[in-house]
């Protein structure tokens, strides 16, 4: 009886005034325009309902956004939503305790969810082995090729699909007085992205999805081996151009049209819209023909966003909803035009397609296209520890191998060892 | 056996009255203590600036040396003991210790070029006449610019695609490529750093130059034609108690001040390229989020700082003559 006038006192108190409404935090590692993009998806979101209000913050790099959250969590003062980059995924999901997954919240809460209405390729990056979603899947993104139109009708050629026409066409591009390609992080596009699309495993125990305990990563194999000394070659022969580990410094020969091709983020497109004064367009980022089973689907990048554990109930519920909201299609389809990342689920990408929306923009249909390609046993993801620490670890081989201090085999060795001795300390952490 | 009697009298004295002395600021010697007539007072004017130091300095320590026997996930959910591990994963590390020698030649380069440049800086410019405010304005307004804003500065000149130091080097058929070569990135840092840190030397030697009395200055002139000597004998021991001060400045400069340069010239993405102690500290911890190892690094780097103070007072502030 009590119990039940409480509750109704409670819920009249929520449904009558905005002024009872419940604040959630929000902090997230987005600047520029996306950061912006995250504020008008609040206020939409404050807008559309008012017993609950979200308060974005932004942290500065996703790296930043990362350790802040780590350092409010451990005194107590951790907000309700915490992005968090794919690197970090592991970092997040082995703290069993620092987080409610985000399926759990979403149905405790008394929404609907349904992991099939996602894209394929997003179910299960930041799932557990079983696929139950533990971060709500977010800013997803796919490399892919960008191509200078230009470039390649001077030269007479198309853009390639698989590496093998990328050795074919890209003497053509440099006669043709082009620097054929450049790449950005080439972490997450010639190792992580080379393991997907040529469905190759990267790590033991089911690429780390089973536990943390006795990981091993697997780069020094023949297949990655040969990828990059591919790329030392093509480098050599001035078919592709390495400018170190900046993301910047890469782009920047393709912005000004010096280089016919990039390898980017499906979530470049709009950037690349206001800084390319030239027509380009973009396919799949390319895979080897020759490798059997090539061709699969991509790992996303980008981020997702984990709710934070040892919150009231009522603010819990609050974020349950807001997933809720970000998941519906028109937000989607929103963040999705104004940022360039991928729409997460099926209807949105159907609401983008039925809009028109890729009749006018083809190339921002390239990276969800992508993610649909049929999956393979090694595409759905990894789930590595202190994967940051091993990234760096990769970028400073990387440099000595370009630079032509180091053999390419002996680099991937010393990654290989490297990263086992980090997988192996994370493994201790790991309670 | 005459001071029995006065042994006597102290003896005399009970640790009441002793104490009750103490308190009210009475004591043997009351030629030696003037300020305070309570001896809780000093305590209290000192408490503040005692607080910070004990709040900001030796709390974080501990809790560095003590998390640096523990390796932690990043949550805090559990820590294990692990003793000394994490000192000798670090000291073990070929890459650890590969940055402990870029530190160590960093710190050397950095604080020899800064202070012999300044040092050659303030001797000419102290002799300038005719628009001396002019030049001393213009040497110490660099001193005015952030760290980050330095770095920022420097990583534009050293660009690899539009930088003016790079396109120098060109002309001279020099692919330089800050940020892919380890020693070209090294070059870019050398050269920032000691820029943003000359002008501090420049003060603190000019001010030290104009200190040395006009009358000594004469008088080695009638005795030494050489400027050169003059400068050697006269000049240099009288200027020792600012060089010493600043090799200690600039010693601490290039181990920790230059940390935004690094992150900057870096962008965040070390790679290959040289860094410091201090950033390998703060990469495996804020974004490796390996507390543990990273608190073992921090340590170790406290010590070194510790020792290498202590020597400094002891073998090279004997040689300082303060005049």
């Amino acid at each position: 009886m009590f119990k039940t006038t409480g509750v109704a006192i409670g819920s009249m108190l929520l449904a009558s005034t905005a002024f009872a409404a419940t604040d959630i935090t929000w902090w997230h590692g987005m600047g520029g325009r996306n950061g912006e993009v995250i504020n008008e998806i609040s206020q939409q979101f404050n807008a559309a309902q008012d017993q609950c209000h979200l308060t974005p913050i932004s942290k500065g790099t996703y790296e930043e956004a990362l350790s802040s959250g780590i350092a409010a969590f451990r005194s107590g003062e951790q907000p309700n939503i915490l992005q968090v980059f794919d690197a970090g995924a592991a970092t997040i999901i082995a703290a069993k305790g620092a987080t409610i997954a985000a399926e759990d919240l979403i149905t405790g809460a008394g929404e609907e969810f349904n992991r099939d209405n996602f894209i394929a390729g997003v179910r299960n990056f930041y799932a557990d082995s079983d696929g139950k979603f533990i971060g709500m899947p977010f800013n997803s993104s796919a490399p892919i090729l960008y191509f200078n139109k230009a470039a390649f009708e001077k030269a007479g050629v198309q853009p390639p699909k698989t590496w093998e026409e990328f050795e074919e066409v890209a003497p053509k591009l440099k006669e043709a007085g082009y620097l054929p390609m450049t790449a950005s992080q080439l972490t997450w596009m010639m190792v992580e992205n080379f393991k997907s699309r040529n469905n190759q495993q990267f790590a033991t125990n089911n690429n780390g999805y089973d536990s943390a305990q006795g990981t091993e990563i697997i780069v020094n194999d023949e297949n990655q081996v040969m990828m990059f000394e591919k790329l030392k070659a093509w480098a050599d022969e001035g078919l592709y151009g390495f400018y170190g580990a900046g993301w910047a410094d890469n782009l920047k020969p393709f912005e000004e049209g010096e280089a016919a091709m990039w390898i980017g983020s499906s979530g470049s497109f709009g950037g690349l819209q206001k800084s390319a004064d030239f027509d380009f367009g973009a396919v799949f980022m390319p895979y080897w023909d020759s490798i059997e089973g090539a061709g699969t689907q991509s790992f996303i990048g980008g981020a997702a966003l984990f709710a934070m554990a040892g919150k009231p109930e009522e603010q819990n519920t609050c974020t349950a909803r807001f997933f809720s909201f970000l998941t519906s299609p028109e937000t989607q389809v929103y963040w999705h035009k104004n940022t360039g990342y991928v729409p997460i689920t099926e209807a949105a990408y159907e609401m983008a397609k039925g809009e028109g929306y890729y009749d006018e923009q083809p190339v921002a249909e390239v990276g969800i296209q992508q993610l649909m390609l049929p999956g393979g046993e090694w595409s759905k993801g990894y789930r590595l520890g202190f994967y940051p620490q091993i990234r760096t670890v990769m970028e400073r081989e990387f440099n000595r191998i370009f630079s032509g201090e180091t053999e390419v085999k002996a680099a991937f060795d010393t990654i290989q060892s490297e990263g086992n001795a980090l997988l192996a300390r994370f493994a201790k952490t790991a309670n | 056996m005459t001071d029995t009697p006065l042994n006597m009298v102290e003896a005399d004295q009970t640790l009441v009255t002793r104490l009750r002395a103490w308190w009210s600021g009475e004591t043997a010697n009351p030629a030696k203590r003037v300020q305070f007539d309570r001896p809780l007072t000093p305590w209290l004017f000192l408490l503040p600036q005692l607080a910070v130091v004990v709040i900001f300095f030796y709390w974080p320590s501990l809790q560095a040396v003590t998390s640096s026997f523990y390796l932690e996930d990043p949550f805090g959910f559990g820590a294990t003991f692990v003793g000394l591990e994490n000192y000798t994963d670090a000291l073990n590390s070929s890459e650890y210790l590969g940055t402990a020698a870029f530190t160590a030649f960093f710190c050397v380069v950095v604080t020899t070029l800064a202070l012999s440049i300044g040092l050659l800086l303030a001797v000419k410019g102290d002799k300038v006449i005719r628009g001396a405010e002019g030049y001393k304005t213009l040497l110490i307004s660099v001193y005015a610019i952030a760290p980050p804003v330095a770095g920022l500065i420097g990583m534009m000149f050293f660009d690899m695609h539009m930088g003016p130091l790079t396109e120098l080097a060109a002309w001279f058929g020099y692919d330089l490529k800050v940020g892919i070569n380890y020693w070209d990135t090294a070059t870019a840092l050398i050269v920032i750093a000691v820029w943003k840190q000359i002008p501090y030397n420049f003060i603190f030697f000019l001010s030290g130059l104009q200190s040395v009395p006009v009358s000594v200055r004469e008088a080695a002139l009638i005795d030494a034609q050489s400027g050169w000597r003059r400068f050697w004998d006269i000049t240099l021991p009288l200027l020792a108690p600012t060089a010493f001060f600043l090799l200690v400045i600039n010693i601490t400069y290039t181990m920790f001040d230059t940390f935004p340069i690094i992150d900057v010239i870096v962008k965040d993405k070390p790679a290959n390229n040289p860094m410091t102690l201090v950033y390998k500290v703060y990469l495996d911890g804020f974004k490796g989020n390996d507390i543990g190892g990273s608190s073992a690094q921090s340590v170790i780097l406290m010590g070194v700082v510790a020792l290498l103070t202590v020597l400094q007072f002891r073998f090279l502030e004997r040689r300082v003559h303060y005049g």
